[in-house]
């Protein structure tokens, strides 16, 4: 199999015009939109702040949007490439299996049944709902003699993902003044989210970028198979749990701040392979900066399509990443 | 001793393995849905006895009964079941094919393309003056039909390099499906609220409305494909082998490939036609039938296929009585009917 950057040189290199990429789009976050900002108007409203719209605008609506974009970015996509290490599927993913279900299903219930309705505490729900399906995946996906396999896990988290939406559905159908009230929640979005929504899953969030970076080796051999990693003395229980534990921290709290963002899980882990190859101590990280560069990506592009409405963000990775994905999906498994 | 009896006819050249315990499952499941059949058809705004449901069947009941049950109920629950039944074997072959279990027609994208079309055409033809089509609802179908199609063509090709490989189709179908919804969800901000209310219950997947006619046109369809899946069962089964074992068995691995997927489609394109999007029959209903009858195509299909059907039935069934006079569509409870079940099942069997 062949990849786009074979050697540990070029690996670097990559990685620094990644980095690069995700200032430039980063930068380009706070500048464009329906109010066109200047670069002197950024260092100012920061420097003496005057209040006035633009500047306004910078400190409450572009700068927030623009770190939460990067944190769900990076996390959603390091959170699907360990859950397809883990489950050896390459179609897994969280919204696939049942954790952003899980969440969106909490989330429409105490809508609609306990009357929350307030975005902040919308993050502690979803979260919990993240949390639970995920513990009844691992559990239904263990138990048995052989512990946790990979297909015990992709069915458990296909059948949790395929009731919990299924009772979100129901409970929509019959309630529709909670569907009026979720639904800019349902589609997931980056906009209008506040740093005080972020502040507190980031800690979890960069708690679990950094280990999941230092777990990479072990996902490595765990990827190989679970006789060859329990062949090497890897204790498999113990990884599979902690990088299931992972997983849950970096899935629930992306979803609780931005809502179900589909494709970036799912995807980038594909792109970031046929890029470096299968070593997890590079994928992980080209992981984090792709998913960050693509949401951002995606986040500016979802203002200008219909200006000046927006359309969701989950439209527009999808829009933005699918010619990308197809392509990657032609060249980079040919030879495997 | 094997879980297979074999037949031999000393006059005809034919002869095959029939498996016992699969048979007998086969059995007892279509009992239940017969019984289901009769219930669900008595069951509703005006409740019928199962006794007079039979007799109207034949033609001897009471008149009102009659009109009920055979001009609004039957089409209903005919289209029901062939279309639960077509998603789940149209699920199991692509399962299959893929070699993977998330794989069925709504998560490579076969039904999005499908829905993307409805939505497009819904749209267009929309006359703005008075909320109403241009054209005729019942092209709705044709274009279902032909979007899931079109789709499945498009993964294919994408997918081709040298011949197809499972994992590519699976890659491609994936992202042409999130392509696929972000194409709705844009059609659904663009159109008209009223429009938007009528594509998402469409997009859940409902039986609601089912005429003879429809009963007339997808029936023979999917009688057409039935025959089919005995014959192709065998190809499946040396497909999950993996491309070089089932070559090696001497198998044209990409011809064979290309004709299941076909079959699939046509199966799956016929049941979006005309009943939505019904979500996760395709995917559930293999798996629930695996659980019981094992992982031999010969007769997951048929099972598969009772199990989907009964999914759907039964879906459909909660969603017209539970808050009747309210008819919800039966897409939202097809996976609250198949999950906890097969979640059972998943735990039953952990050891196997």
């Amino acid at each position: 199999m062949t990849f786009l950057f074979s050697t540990r040189i070029l690996k670097i290199i990559g990685i620094l015009i990644g980095v690069f990429l995700l200032i430039f789009s980063g930068i380009s976050s706070i500048l464009f939109g329906l109010t066109d900002i200047s670069w002197e108007m950024v260092l100012h409203a920061y420097t003496n702040f005057d209040g006035s719209n633009e500047q306004l605008i910078i400190k409450t609506s572009r700068v927030p949007r623009m770190l939460v974009a990067i944190a769900v970015g990076v996390s959603s996509a390091i959170a699907g490439a360990l859950m397809q290490a883990l489950s050896r599927n390459p179609l897994a993913a969280p919204d696939i299996f049942g954790l952003n279900a899980g969440a969106s299903f909490f989330i429409v219930f105490s809508v609609a049944f306990l009357g929350t309705s307030s975005l902040s505490s919308f993050i502690w729900i979803a979260f919990l709902g993240a949390g639970i399906s995920a513990l009844a995946i691992y559990l239904l996906g263990s138990v048995g003699r052989n512990g946790l396999t990979p297909m015990k896990l992709t069915l458990a988290g296909a059948s949790i993902a395929a009731l919990f939406s299924s009772l979100t559905k129901g409970i929509l159908t019959l309630n529709e003044k909670a569907l009026d009230e979720v639904l800019f929640w349902l589609a997931g979005s980056v906009e209008g989210r506040k740093l005080e929504m972020l502040f507190p899953v980031l800690p979890f969030m960069i708690f679990a970028w950094l280990a999941s970076f230092f777990m990479a080796k072990q996902v490595n051999t765990l990827a190989m198979g679970e006789d060859v990693a329990k062949g090497l003395g890897q204790r498999t229980i113990w990884v599979k749990t902690i990088t299931w534990m992972l997983i849950v921290l970096l899935a629930g709290s992306s979803v609780a701040v931005a809502g179900p963002i589909g494709f970036i899980g799912i995807v980038i882990p594909h792109i970031a392979r046929a890029m470096v190859g299968i070593d997890h101590r590079w994928i992980i990280p080209y992981c984090a900066i792709l998913g960050a560069i693509l949401l951002l990506l995606a986040d500016i592009g979802a203002r200008f399509v219909i200006m000046p409405k927006e359309v969701p963000v989950g439209v527009m990775t999808a829009l933005v990443g699918t010619p990308f994905f197809i392509y990657i999906a032609r060249k980079g498994f040919s030879k495997s | 001793m094997s879980k297979y009896q074999p037949f031999r006819f000393k006059k005809l050249p034919i002869s095959f393995l029939l498996d016992v315990k699969a048979l007998i499952i086969f059995a007892i499941l279509s009992t239940i849905t017969l019984i289901v059949m009769i219930l669900s058809i008595g069951m509703g705004e005006m409740n019928i006895h199962p006794l007079d449901v039979i007799r109207a069947l034949f033609g001897a009941g009471e008149k009102m009964h009659t009109v009920v049950i055979q001009t609004f109920r039957v089409p209903r629950i005919i289209i029901g079941f062939i279309v639960g039944a077509s998603l789940a074997i149209s699920g199991a072959i692509m399962q299959g094919v893929i070699r993977n279990p998330l794989a069925s027609p709504d998560i490579i994208g076969i039904t999005a393309g499908a829905g993307a079309a409805v939505v497009t055409f819904l749209t267009v033809f929309l006359d703005v003056k008075d909320n109403s089509l241009t054209v005729s609802m019942g092209w709705l179908p044709v274009v279902a039909f032909i979007g899931a199609t079109v789709m499945a063509l498009l993964i294919y090709g994408l997918a081709w390099n040298k011949g197809v490989s499972p994992i590519r189709l699976v890659l491609v179908g994936v992202g042409l499906d999130a392509a696929m919804h972000a194409v709705i969800t844009v059609m659904m901000i663009f159109g008209p609220l009223i429009l938007a209310t009528q594509e998402k219950i469409w997009l859940t997947g409902s039986v609601y409305g089912s005429t003879w006619e429809n009963v007339w046109t997808l029936l023979p369809w999917f009688c057409f494909f039935l025959p089919f899946i005995f014959v192709i069962a065998r190809n499946l089964n040396i497909q999950e082998l993996g491309d070089d074992l089932s070559k090696g068995a001497g198998t044209a691995v990409q011809r064979q490939r290309l004709i299941l997927m076909l079959v699939s489609t046509a199966l799956a394109g016929g049941a979006v036609a005309f009943a939505g999007g019904i979500g996760f029959v395709g995917l559930l209903a293999p798996h629930l039938a695996r659980q019981l009858v094992g992982s031999a195509f010969g007769a997951l299909l048929p099972v598969s296929g009772l199990i989907g059907g009964l999914i759907v039935l039964l879906a459909d069934l909660i969603a017209r009585t539970a808050l009747s006079p309210l008819d919800i569509p039966a897409g939202v409870f097809t996976a609250s009917i198949g999950a906890p079940y097969f979640i059972y099942l998943l735990y039953k069997n952990r050891n196997m």
